[in-house]
């Protein structure tokens, strides 16, 4: 029952007994995928020999489908690449947008994006959080944990937008519709849950003996190679370079917030986990500050037409993802559709790492490397 | 063996020793089945409240009829083999992993007058059948013709060949005391104090082995479940993959009622002669209660370990650790020592055990302020 038999090799030892390398095809329906995403390993045993990652299950055209349909209409496509942090990719499409066709963006809405945008940064830590612990083997403890902040979160963006993941809540040149009256009171709220959410995972996960010496010097990726490997987001911080488009090159009100940025030391997964878990922290420090911040005013700008039709232009707009660097290359040739939309996705770049990274290790750390890449397949496959 | 060892538990049923013991068995097997029925509900339930959820509450008043609906649902199964499993090997498996835990149920005391047999070599003899299972498992893994099958089949055996010498070994402690190996004897012995007084450390090393021995966090490695999704039964379906899980909650039964036997004071401790058939009953109920929580309890909380962290711990920590309990007790009782010396020493053992495990542990980088102490917790890391 091979699968693949030419990925097969024999090894004699010094006994005369000859084994042969197993293929195991891990997905693309396999828990520890994360979604549909498929490797194929060597094993021979326990030990990885080769890992051939396979990816396009999710393909759903986005590029293809933004240049058929007007700016406004294709937003939606856009939060269902990332579609754990939907926010955040809405506002690398807007901000396309508006480089494009030079539009204004009123303060308030900056604002609100940027609180919308961490809290699905937050979302999107959380679900690493959950799952990656799951991935570990504590039974669903810490993915019951994260979900419950989640859900909170998630409660949020419909009281704001009328939808829980994909909220089509921004706008080229500022948001739908002004925030409901008690959201600072709710948002408030659900940033202090915010905080003991992580907390509490800190206190299931990080504290744990055997979760540390699971993680600790597991697949380390030194600065350099995941530079060469185009990596970004939190995977390239934990290899102790403070890369992050928001200080690197500020966009939005970037500039008027304080935050840190959280390294790690060594680059292995132990590291991942705890940057993601300390940027959640910085991320509930910025809302809090924007909340305290946020002027009154307009949330879209008032001059631009129903149907924006932009003139010949290119722009390449790019902001910090959940899984690192979004970026969204945008080209108009008149009319009321972009020319050519693409999408420069953090996922798709870390994932090329993982063969390197996965080679060598025991097939249970092979599932802990791919989770500790945070990897959403909508975002890969397009 | 006279017939006094044979039928310690009062006079046979209707005077003829055959039909005694059809009588017998036919009741401890209806009461494992009840048992875990009521197990899986159970450990829903109680997971559930350590995760915040609320569990199976729609079958019954408050769900308590559950696990029959799940036992009438899994019976309609589909019974499915695989084109290309071994096809006896397959279909006997579940079987031949089912009945050492029934035989070892028959061997057991529930309380001074209840059980099936009492054998004077008791504690061999469920130590030995209990091992026994590993055929079935194996059979499983290799006969079901799946890759992930087979990593888990083979996973078990190794894992349970290791885990079974410091098992046995902190039996061997207490039988050191004891001067017997009959179940029912060794209980008696326990009306004062039960054992894990005198041998807090064999105690923790068989809680530690028999985790191990039942495929329970942190030692699930072979059922994997985001690594080799189910390990040997993954191909099983309807009742054929009941029987596994009747496997693992019988066995679960089984060992709680082995250790509060070998090391809880059984059905004796306290007051357990004094009070009648009763409260040894409800003490035997009690005891393997708790003995089952706790189980639970490790479940939800910790991670998975990798194979070699396991096998190391059983090697380097474990197995070490047992001989020197032995060791110790061969001193204590060769020269006549005073009792309480035995509790002495286990205790400085169980505390060095404690210490080992939790010394790593100790500097964690904490919750709150991560990003600043980060960098100097992570840095001397060994």
């Amino acid at each position: 029952m091979t699968i693949w038999p030419e990925a097969q090799a024999e090894h004699l030892d010094t006994e005369g007994f000859s084994t042969v390398d197993m293929t195991i095809n891990v997905g693309p329906q396999h828990p520890a995928t994360h979604g549909v995403f498929r490797m194929v390993l060597t094993v021979d045993g326990e030990l990885v020999t080769s890992c051939v990652p396979y990816i396009g299950y999710l393909h759903r055209g986005l590029e293809k489908l933004s240049e058929a349909n007007d700016y406004r209409q294709a937003m939606g496509f856009w939060d269902r690449t990332d579609y754990l942090a939907g926010l955040l990719c809405e506002q690398a499409y807007c901000m396309a947008v508006e480089k494009l066709a030079n539009i204004e963006v009123p303060e308030r809405a900056e604002y609100i994006r940027v609180m919308l945008a961490e809290l699905s940064r937050i979302s999107s830590h959380f679900m690493f959080l959950g799952a990656f612990g799951a991935d570990v083997g504590s039974f669903g403890t810490s993915f019951v944990y994260a979900f419950r902040e989640r859900e909170r979160i998630y409660d949020l963006f419909e009281e704001v937008s009328g939808d829980r993941m994909f909220p089509t809540y921004l706008r080229p040149g500022g948001v739908a519709m002004d925030l409901p009256e008690n959201f600072e009171k709710r948002c408030r709220e659900v940033v202090g849950n915010i905080y003991q959410g992580l907390e509490d995972l800190d206190g299931l996960l990080t504290g744990n003996e055997i979760f540390v010496e699971r993680c600790r010097r597991l697949a380390p990726m030194t600065t350099e190679r995941a530079i060469n490997w185009g990596v970004t987001g939190p995977v390239l911080r934990s290899t102790g370079l403070a890369w992050d488009v928001r200080k690197a090159e500020p966009y939005s009100i970037y500039p008027q917030v304080k935050f840190d940025i959280p390294t790690g030391v060594e680059g292995d997964i132990f590291d991942r986990f705890f940057v993601r878990l300390s940027e959640a922290y910085q991320s509930a420090k910025i809302i809090e500050q924007c909340l305290d911040q946020i002027p009154d005013g307009p949330v879209l700008n008032p001059g631009l037409p129903k149907n924006l039709r932009i003139d010949n232009a290119e722009a390449y707009a790019r902001i910090e993802g959940s899984k690192g660097e979004y970026g969204v290359y945008a080209m108009a040739r008149g009319g009321n559709k972009a020319y050519r939309m693409k999408l420069r996705s953090p996922s798709f770049c870390n994932l090329s790492a993982l063969s390197e990274m996965i080679v060598g290790h025991y097939v249970a750390d092979a599932v802990l490397i791919l989770g500790s890449l945070d990897i959403v397949l909508g975002e890969v496959d397009k | 063996m006279d017939g006094s060892n044979l039928l310690p538990f009062g006079e046979a049923f209707f005077g003829i020793a055959w039909l005694d013991a059809i009588i017998r068995i036919l009741a401890v097997i209806s009461l494992v089945m009840l048992v875990v029925i009521y197990l899986t509900y159970g450990e829903r339930k109680v997971v559930a409240r350590f995760q915040q959820r609320i569990g199976p509450n729609r079958v019954g008043p408050g769900g308590l009829l559950q696990g029959f609906a799940d036992t009438v649902k899994l019976m309609l199964k589909e019974d499915l083999r695989p084109a290309n499993a071994d096809r006896w090997v397959f279909a006997l498996a579940p079987f031949l992993t089912f009945t050492p835990v029934l035989v070892v149920l028959c061997a057991l005391p529930f309380a001074r007058d209840w059980g099936v047999r009492n054998l004077t070599l008791g504690l061999f003899f469920v130590n030995a059948v209990m091992g026994l299972n590993i055929v079935g498992i194996m059979m499983a893994g290799l006969g079901s013709g799946n890759k992930y099958a087979l990593l888990g089949g083979v996973r078990a055996a190794a894992q349970m060949i290791s885990y079974e010498i410091p098992l046995v070994i902190s039996l061997i402690s207490v039988a050191m005391v004891t001067q017997t190996l009959d179940l029912n004897a060794i209980t008696l012995l326990q009306e004062d104090r039960p054992f894990i007084v005198l041998q807090p450390l064999a105690f923790l090393i068989f809680f530690l082995a028999m985790l191990s021995e039942l495929h329970r966090a942190p030692f699930d490695i072979p059922v994997a479940e985001s690594e080799i999704v189910g390990g040997y039964f993954v191909e099983y379906s309807g009742m054929r993959w009941s029987m596994f899980q009747l496997t693992e909650y019988a066995s679960m039964f089984a060992f709680s009622i082995f250790g509060s036997v070998v090391f809880l004071g059984g059905w004796e401790f306290p007051f357990g002669g004094a009070w009648g058939w009763g409260w040894q009953l409800a003490l035997t109920g009690i005891k393997s209660l708790g003995w089952i929580i706790a189980i639970m309890w490790v479940r939800t909380t910790v991670p998975r370990l990798r194979v070699d962290q396991l096998m190391a711990f059983c090697w380097k920590v474990l197995l070490p650790m047992s001989l020197v309990q032995f060791l110790m007790n061969g001193f204590v009782l060769v020269y006549d020592w005073p009792q309480e010396l035995l509790t002495v020493t286990s205790g400085i053992g169980a505390a060095a055990l404690i210490a080992f495990v939790l010394r790593r542990a100790a500097h964690r980088p904490k919750a709150g302020s991560l990003v600043g102490t980060y960098k100097q917790v992570r840095a001397p890391a060994q």
